[in-house]
């Protein structure tokens, strides 16, 4: 298999996809819609205290009351012990901290946390029996601020909890989790040869993943003991994994059926209702189906971190960056385990630092346990990194472009980990940026209150590889049906099965993906990390070649020819001067009474990092506050496009996430910890009404370390809007945005503090 | 034609997609909770059950309306079209093939919705610009899409469907 | 010799040192010469005989995971780098 991105056939196509037509009639069955005969419906109390000890949970009441079913506790689910366990790609996770954070034991560490579910006939009566439930709780007062947890007299948030450095713990116990240092060169070296040293603080607010469909899982506990669970995930095998772990289950019977997933950005790598659906299920002996609704989903699940960040940089007077020291500190919520080692990593990405330190702390706050977000960490990290390279640009009087270019990362260059680039697309990117009708055209005029402004931002992901299965099937036909691990989230059943029609030279139409469940496949990652077209692409493109070779031998003994004088190209077979394509290949083996199915289970490890440029033109109304997005562009280096559409369609999305994390999106909190916009209607989410056109603009370099040239693309186009929203208001306005959201009321008063 | 009976659900006679269906509902269950949970058309999605999302959009007697907000007993004697009436048995309506040939789905969970909602709109103005797009849509939302490739389909499917016209 | 990077907060036990030289066929070689010259740093890196949980290592650019046993060339170079998660 060689890398290239020569002239292909299917690869680079805009073919429609193999799901939409259920899609786009409402058939498609999603975790919301999973139904099974029998089945009644859970739901669960949330704790209304961010903070507490659970002295009693006296349940008699509900257990009494005639409409319940089932009561379940902490109590009903197995001790997690001490241990750790890999998390569906969160990294380790403490057991007993993933088990509470399912169901408390004993205590409360933010507003939402579940203290018990119940079972009913119908949703109504199942909400009406919770509060039945009685609950005796000590109320403490909360931890809300990063830098107010971080002190040394806040309240210890959880008891067990000691400061690990590089391997080694505090022996008194912290809110701060963990203390990530990664360092380089030397920095103060780098300060002295530096003509400007600048330093300056950015914060970020929590802000959720706000996928449109809320939590679900139904469960059914058979009497034999197989477990049967379907809900909505980005991977059904984490899920599968971790509800092995936390019930004490062989993972042969539970099987994990993959709903379609109505939007995920790193939200549903986890459970949440799963374990609490098999539990009751497993009292009562029928189906059980939980589904969230949307104040559940914004208190009760994993949104990202907010962040306190500081950042000093050294540059001489040509721009030239000669040293850096990054601060983050992320709020974990209420268990450790926030993205900040993602960010520490990401933070400088695009630009070769010789001399860097970079300092990450994972702290513990009384709000919801954070979780990923589309390109973990990176987001708030880069913000402040690129932002404070603005205000530089600004100090030198030197266009932002050409500051990146001059500082630009490329292959070799040493990255925060202390290993090194391999070959990246990082200048090619800066580059295009350079050329777009955007970056060339003028901004227009400024007129009365409405100011306008440009900025520009770059973003950096690392992408990854990992464990990915794929079978494919040849049907007497000449069709091939594809099974493949990976839960589809928006699109990558084609862009696997193109791979895979493109090694076999066949038309995409005759390839028909599917995801099977957890019995039917074997293992597959997370859909996470930008990983799936890379991984899963290659394991259905092994797949592919396995089927190729299993057709040569099947064509070898039909011919009556040895194997190795076939030649396969483009679909046809050949040897001698006698030809079969694909379709006359498949009759003639099925009439042979050979099956022929490829199958693969690949775990590449070299996914290539990613880059991203974007451009912002805004309208602030001095007046109001309000920012106006008037003109965006986001370019990047996908590797290869393998379905450009839907790598169009991940920049176009990850655009309206990142203003809408720029500009709007917050989690409000009361003092004593409780979240007062815990709505759509509160929780400001951008609409059709508040975006633009995005022109995209896709950067082909393609990666080495995959036979097509695949890069991972869904996560970096989150990274740049943060930064380039803010340095265009600043742009705009005269005046400096470092704490997000720049939400009206916040540029208002930033104009009249300036004033 | 909503009548009370003896376990204090009500009776109702509506009309779905062009044929009359009976229900039986508690009168506190909204119009969204009977398509989804007791008629088996799961189209229309719960995505905040407050108005603010969309993802429950149908047309009752002609108007947009948010099914989480409708009670179900108001729906008697209504007519109601949901996301499984838009297609015909001689195939799928303009807007489905634009929102498929403009790749203007990511999850699709917000699809049936806007798909809804487009059509009301291009029923009502059938060559709409931009900006009459992206305001007739406000009321959904996506968060996959970023909305360029949606409001791009319903240009497209306006214009396919004038030519038809 | 192989080239071992010694992860930033781990260097208190090297004096510093960011990158050192050691001899060894395979990763858990290289783990016991480090902490048989660094006492407390072979402990930072493994425990109970396997590498600590949240860690990875890196050989020549490769994430080769948890796998101690991993061969190494004779002028491999080594990162252990904490796991991270995605999106």
């Amino acid at each position: 298999m060689t890398a290239g991105n020569g002239a292909y056939r299917v690869v680079g196509t805009r073919p429609v996809r193999h799901d939409g037509v259920d899609k786009v009639t409402g058939r498609a069955r999603y975790g919301v819609d999973a139904n099974m005969p029998g089945m009644v419906w859970g739901k669960v109390l949330r704790s209304p205290h961010a903070r507490a000890r659970i002295r009693g949970i006296d349940t008699s009441r509900a257990e009494a009351a005639g409409q319940v079913l089932a009561v379940v506790t902490g109590d009903d689910f197995p001790d997690p012990g001490a241990g750790e366990a890999e998390a569906n790609e969160s990294g380790m996770q403490s057991l007993r901290y993933m088990a509470e954070r399912v169901i408390a034991r004993g205590r409360v560490t933010y507003e939402g946390q579940v203290i018990a579910a119940v079972a009913a006939a119908s949703v109504h009566e199942a909400e009406e029996a919770i509060s039945l439930i009685d609950v005796d709780y000590e109320v403490l007062p909360p931890v809300l601020d990063v830098r107010e947890s971080m002190q040394d007299d806040a309240p210890v948030i959880l008891d067990d909890l000691h400061t690990e450095t590089g391997g080694v713990f505090d022996d008194n116990p912290s809110n701060i989790a963990k203390h990530f240092i990664f360092e380089e060169g030397d920095v103060e070296a780098g300060y002295a040869a530096a003509d400007l040293v600048m330093e300056r603080s950015y914060s970020t607010a929590m802000v959720h993943q706000g996928y449109i469909e809320p939590h679900n899982a139904l469960a059914y506990w058979n009497q034999d003991g197989h477990l049967i669970v379907e809900s909505s995930s980005q991977g059904h095998f984490g899920i599968r994994d971790e509800l092995a772990t936390m019930l004490e289950h062989p993972k042969s019977k539970i099987r994990v059926l993959p709903a379609e997933i109505g939007g995920g950005f790193g939200g549903k790598t986890t459970v949440y209702l799963e374990p609490l659906a098999a539990v009751l299920s497993r009292k009562i002996g029928r189906p059980v189906k939980m589904t969230m609704n949307r104040t559940e989903v914004l208190i009760g699940t994993g949104p990202a971190p907010g962040a306190f960040m500081t950042v000093k940089m050294g540059v001489t007077n040509e721009g030239k960056i000669t040293a850096v020291n990054v601060d983050l500190a992320f709020e974990a919520g209420g268990y450790p385990g926030s993205a900040v080692s993602a960010g520490c990593l990401c933070c400088i990405g695009p630009f070769d630092i010789e001399n860097f330190r970079v300092d990450g702390y994972d702290v513990v706050v009384n709000k919801p346990k954070s979780h990923a977000y589309r390109a973990p960490g990176a987001p708030q990290a880069e913000f402040a990194v690129d932002a404070l390279i603005d205000e530089i640009c600004e100090e030198l009087d030197m266009d932002p472009l050409e500051f990146r270019r001059l500082n630009a990362s490329k292959e070799g260059d040493l990255r925060v980990d202390g290993t090194r680039f391999h070959p990246i697309g990082n200048i090619e990117t800066i580059d295009a940026a350079v050329a777009t009708d955007h970056w060339q055209s003028e901004l227009g005029e400024s007129t009365g209150t409405k100011r306008r402004g440009r900025g520009v931002a770059s973003g950096y992901w690392l992408n990854g590889g990992g464990k990915s299965s794929a079978v494919a099937r040849l049907n007497g036909d000449g069709t091939v049906t594809l099974l493949e691990g990976s839960m589809d989230i928006g699109g990558t059943r084609t862009s696997i099965a193109m791979q895979l029609a493109e090694f076999l030279g066949i038309p995409i139409e005759d390839v028909d993906p599917i995801v099977p469940d957890t019995d039917s496949i074997a293992f597959t990652g997370v859909t996470g990390g930008s990983r799936v077209t890379y991984a899963t692409g290659w394991a259905a493109i092994e797949a592919a070649e396995d089927l190729k070779d299993q057709m040569v031998e099947g064509l070898a003994d039909y011919w009556d020819v040895p194997a190795e004088s076939i030649s396969f190209d483009a679909g046809v077979f050949s040897q001698n001067g006698t030809s079969l394509n694909f379709t006359e290949a498949a009759a003639a083996l099925q009439e042979d009474g050979l099956e022929v199915v490829g199958k693969a289970t690949a775990s590449p490890n070299a996914a290539g990092n990613t880059f991203a440029i974007h451009i912002a033109d805004v309208e602030v109304d001095t007046e109001t506050g309000k920012v106006d997005v008037l003109r965006y562009t986001a370019l990047q280096d996908a590797g290869t496009a393998i379905y450009p559409p839907y790598v169009e369609g991940q920049m176009e999305g990850g655009v309206a996430q990142g203003v809408g994390w720029a500009l709007n999106e917050e989690y409000v909190y009361s003092p004593d910890g409780r979240m007062l916009n815990a709505s759509f209607l509160d929780y400001r989410m951008p609409t059709s009404l508040d975006l633009p056109m995005i022109e995209t603009v896709i950067v082909e370099v393609p990666n080495p370390g995959h036979p097509y040239g695949v890069r991972g693309v869904g996560e970096v186009p989150i990274v740049p809007p943060l930064a380039a929203m803010a340095n265009a208001i600043s742009n705009a306005i005269g005046v400096r945005i470092r704490d997000l959201p720049a939400s009206p009321r916040e540029v208002q008063a930033a104009v009249a503090n300036s004033a | 034609m909503a009548t009370e009976i003896l376990s204090g659900k009500v009776h109702v006679q509506t009309t779905i997609n062009g044929e009359q269906v009976d229900f039986l509902a508690e009168p506190r269950e909204s119009l969204l909770e009977v398509l989804r949970d007791h008629l088996g058309l799961t189209g229309a999605k719960e995505g905040c059950n407050n108005g603010n999302c969309g993802a429950c959009n149908v047309v009752m007697d002609g108007a947009l309306v948010n099914s989480c907000c409708v009670l179900s007993v108001e729906a008697a004697g209504a007519s109601i079209e949901t996301i499984e009436g838009v297609a015909s048995p001689e195939g799928l309506h303009p807007l489905q093939q634009s929102f498929l040939e403009n790749a203007a789905l990511q999850c699709g969970v917000c699809t049936p919705g806007f798909i809804v909602a487009a059509k009301a709109l291009l029923e009502e103005n059938p060559n709409p610009t931009e900006y009459e797009v992206r305001w007739w849509l406000a009321g959904n939302l996506c968060r996959c899409t970023g909305y360029d490739k949606i409001v791009r389909a319903v240009l497209d499917a306006a214009e396919r469907m004038r030519a038809e016209a | 010799m192989a080239t071992v990077h010694i992860p930033t907060p781990m260097r208190v036990a090297t004096d510093g040192v960011a990158r050192v030289e050691i001899e060894g066929a395979t990763v858990r070689d290289i783990v016991d010469r480090l902490e048989a010259n660094y006492p407390g740093l072979g402990g930072r890196l493994v425990e109970d005989g396997q590498l600590r949980p949240g860690l990875s290592v890196f050989v020549d650019g490769a994430n080769v995971g948890r796998r101690l046993r991993t061969k190494l060339q004779p002028d491999s170079e080594l990162f252990f780098v904490e796991a991270l998660g995605g999106g």
